[in-house]
């Protein structure tokens, strides 16, 4: 049957046709919707974990329990679980593991711009890289024979324009992997000095079998062109970008699996053109090589190694011509992403602006409180640093800045690696103020359970980890939940906990407004009588409210009544006491 | 045939999603190679969106560059206003004239420009304007707007309205199909 399915849907139809029976990630865009699609197979057991380096141990696990076993990460996810990822390099697997990477060159949801493909160079594991959904379900399963054949954890690695592209894809049956039994291995299985000194020669020779076996795969193909004045190697997107601007003009060399390499190949290819072409997104990673094996490449082609390709810029370069349209002659404001009207972030990020704080921000939709007119965040680095760079913060500025400098996390960012970071403020004493923006779900990546939720990635009720009482589990003494909603709660607790001569936990906890079960009051409305232009109300950022001449108006298809603004109000022009709709 | 190309810009969270969905299962139903892409993420937060339509023979790029596109259907009109450079010589802009303040123009350090279906069409452009929004009210939910959008950009092309039906009934759940087609039959009638 043919579909039109999301290369992340056909990767996750692809685990599910090869037998995979066990799934464990951490949500990440442009990763997500793998482990979404493969929880809604019946016959596949799928969880989200607190984080990747526990997601990829505990399918390093599965896989040694004899399941054929998978976990999907976005390209910084990686950075968490590499510690796994060097060392199941040298144990191999049982049953195979596949671990999908999802890149995002041009940044659309990502804090850094990083080339997955390293990783599997640096860690010596095979990395297949679809073009397209068709090729996303079958290299998925072309991976588990690979990890099984060679016994090797095998990467899959997406990126944005192959993971949220729709493209046609045929279906195929599933096929039962049998259950391989678990036998007690210590030579393979315990990396201690002794025993990782006798596999580390047996990465090095199966990288060497994997080359052999590049060599000859039909996923390296060699497409024919019929001007041999210019070879193109390419893969991924950059592959599907070369034909666009050059259909079977000049021969193609599109490699599924970027490493190893097939040097005979591209040497061999190298020779049947006058000059060698390498079209990639990001870093000169295959390019590089080809330098390597002697060969001249790229000429007078100069592909940019910042920000995605796209077919203009890739056709510029092969055919310095391309397409041009008409721009608009007027200066149209950008649209940046803005937190939502009623996200409970913004009554908090309000009060840390109208307290002068210094924030160590996090990763999340509340990473938008660093954006005009709230502002209010000093630095985002990745996952956790919030907790961990105000503990170094304080310590080192002394009693001062404790006073006035404070945390925000959200609650999965919390429980995937803030936790840590809140055990060093407690054990190591910095008077720090840690704010859990508790929305009750992970926002930004779509809305995905997680451990504080008390609901499983299948739907089901589980256990729910109590931020209270695991901060005080910690060894912090003063932990307060507050409405965020309720700006007089808010900056009272933010006061008196900066004042506090130790550490202190701040719950910021409402729902996240998208969240179907949340009710709102709906709509407030606003009375331009009393209304004098005064633009309180506009400090905070809000998309429902507008001044038009000078006067404040809410759009009532946005507002749900949150009553932030109402606050903020010292005119009783917001909907007072009385909200509407 | 030669790869059509269809865009489709608004505001995160205005339901361009459903719109290409509905493109996608119709042009897979009639036999053609189809790539739509979408982004996630960070800028569905009431950021400027677009997806990318594209079905042909044989189709290579998931994504539209400038000067490529057959028909830009806008949510929203400053966003329609941004992607022109996208438009092909010749093509043609579905627009709805709602108009959505971005956060630059709520705060005062931008103006939203005036009179923009009219430069555009100063500009050379094939522009179809329309207040799609009420339309959408008048099938019973301002969320219909995708609905209404796609019925207008169905007078462009060949497949009938039943089969574009049967698309619709493919792609939204029951309890909104009777409303969903309302404002489809809206647009296309208007």
């Amino acid at each position: 049957m043919k579909k039109l399915l999301l290369g992340n849907e056909a990767a996750a139809r692809g685990l599910y046709e090869a037998g995979c029976s066990f799934v464990s990630s951490y949500p990440g865009t442009p990763s997500t919707e793998i482990t979404e699609a493969a929880a809604k197979y019946p016959e596949i057991y799928a969880e989200w974990a607190p984080n990747e380096k526990v997601a990829m141990e505990a399918a390093f696990g599965a896989c040694l329990a004899g399941r054929r076993s998978f976990c999907g990460m976005k390209h910084v996810g990686l950075n968490v679980a590499a510690d796994p990822l060097f060392t199941i390099s040298y144990t191999g697997v049982n049953a195979g593991m596949v671990i999908a990477v999802a890149d995002d060159a041009g940044m659309h949801s990502s804090q850094n711009e990083q080339d997955s493909r390293h990783y599997a160079k640096a860690a010596k594991l095979p990395m297949l890289e679809p073009s397209d959904s068709a090729e996303a379900l079958h290299f998925a399963k072309l991976a588990y024979e690979l990890s099984e054949a060679f016994d090797t954890p095998v990467l899959l690695k997406m990126c944005t324009r192959i993971a949220h592209s729709q493209s046609v894809v045929e279906l195929g049956e599933r096929v039962e992997a049998a259950v391989k039994p678990y036998e007690k291995n210590p030579g393979k299985y315990i990396m201690m000095p002794g025993n990782a000194k006798r596999r580390h020669p047996v990465v090095e020779e199966r990288l060497r079998k994997l080359t052999e076996w590049a060599e000859t795969a039909d996923i390296n193909r060699a497409e024919p062109g019929k001007d041999h004045k210019m070879g193109i190697i390419t893969s991924s997107t950059s592959y599907q970008y070369v034909k666009e601007a050059c259909g079977d003009t000049y021969p193609v060399l599109k490699l599924g699996m970027v490493w190893p390499l097939p040097e005979k190949k591209i040497i061999e290819f190298a020779k049947s053109v006058n000059s060698l072409v390498v079209v990639e997104e990001l870093d000169s990673f295959i390019e590089d090589h080809c330098r390597n094996l002697g060969l001249a490449c790229t000429g007078e082609c100069s592909f940019p190694i910042i920000d995605e390709l796209s077919p203009n810029k890739v056709a510029y370069e092969l055919t310095r011509t391309y397409p041009t349209g008409v721009k608009l002659e007027e200066d149209i404001p950008p649209r940046p992403p803005v937190m939502c009207a009623g996200c409970p972030h913004r009554g908090l990020f309000h009060t840390l602006k109208q307290n002068k704080c210094t924030v160590f921000g996090d990763i999340g939709c509340y990473t938008l409180g660093a954006v005009a007119p709230l502002a209010a965040m000093d630095t985002t680095i990745c996952m956790g640093a919030s907790i961990s760079g105000l503990h170094g913060f304080n310590k080192a500025s002394g009693g001062e800045a404790a006073g006035r400098s404070v945390a925000v996390i959200g609650d999965s960012t919390f429980m995937h690696s803030g936790v840590t970071g809140l055990i060093n403020t407690a054990y190591n004493e910095s008077h720090s103020t840690v704010i859990i923006l508790d929305n009750s779900i992970t926002g930004m990546t779509g809305h995905q359970q997680n451990p504080t939720t008390g609901v499983n990635l299948k739907g089901d009720p589980c256990t729910k980890i109590d931020l209270e009482s695991l901060c005080r589990a910690i060894g912090i003494q003063r932990v307060r939940v507050v409405d965020p909603y309720d700006l007089a709660a808010c900056d009272q607790a933010v006061k008196e906990e900066l004042a506090a001569d130790e550490p202190s936990v701040i719950i910021s906890r409402r729902p996240c407004a998208l969240l179907k079960y949340v009710k709102h009051p709906g709509p407030i409305a606003s009375d331009p009588a009393k209304c004098v232009g005064c633009k309180s109300c506009m400090k905070i950022g809000c998309p429902a409210i507008s001044m038009v001449d000078k006067k404040a108006v809410i759009d009532a298809t946005l507002c749900t009544g949150c009553g932030v603004c109402t606050q903020l109000c010292k005119f009783d022009a917001l909907g007072g006491g009385k909200k509407e709709g | 045939m030669e790869t059509k190309n269809i865009m489709i810009v608004g505001v995160g969270g205005q339901g361009s999603l459903l719109a290409s969905k509905l493109l996608g299962r119709l042009l897979l139903t009639k036999g053609y190679d189809i790539k739509v892409s979408e982004v996630h993420g960070m800028s569905q937060r009431g950021g400027s969106v677009v997806t990318y339509v594209r079905y042909g023979d044989k189709v290579y790029s998931p994504v539209i560059d400038k000067g490529e596109a057959d028909f830009i259907v806008s949510f929203e009109l400053l966003e329609a206003a941004r992607w022109t450079e996208y438009l092909k010589k010749g093509g043609k802009i579905v627009t709805n004239t709602q108009q959505i303040n971005p956060m630059p123009v709520i705060t005062g350090a931008a103006a939203y420009p005036e009179n923009l279906v009219e430069k555009m069409a100063q500009a050379g452009m094939d522009v179809d304007a329309f207040d799609a929004l009420s339309l959408a009210e008048e099938a019973g939910s301002a969320k219909a707007v995708n609905l209404v959008l796609m019925g207008r950009l169905s007078r462009s092309f060949y497949f009938t309205e039943a089969e574009w039906m049967e698309a619709i009934a493919q792609s939204v759940p029951e309890k909104f199909l009777e409303m969903n087609k309302r404002a489809f039959a809206l647009g296309r009638g208007a």
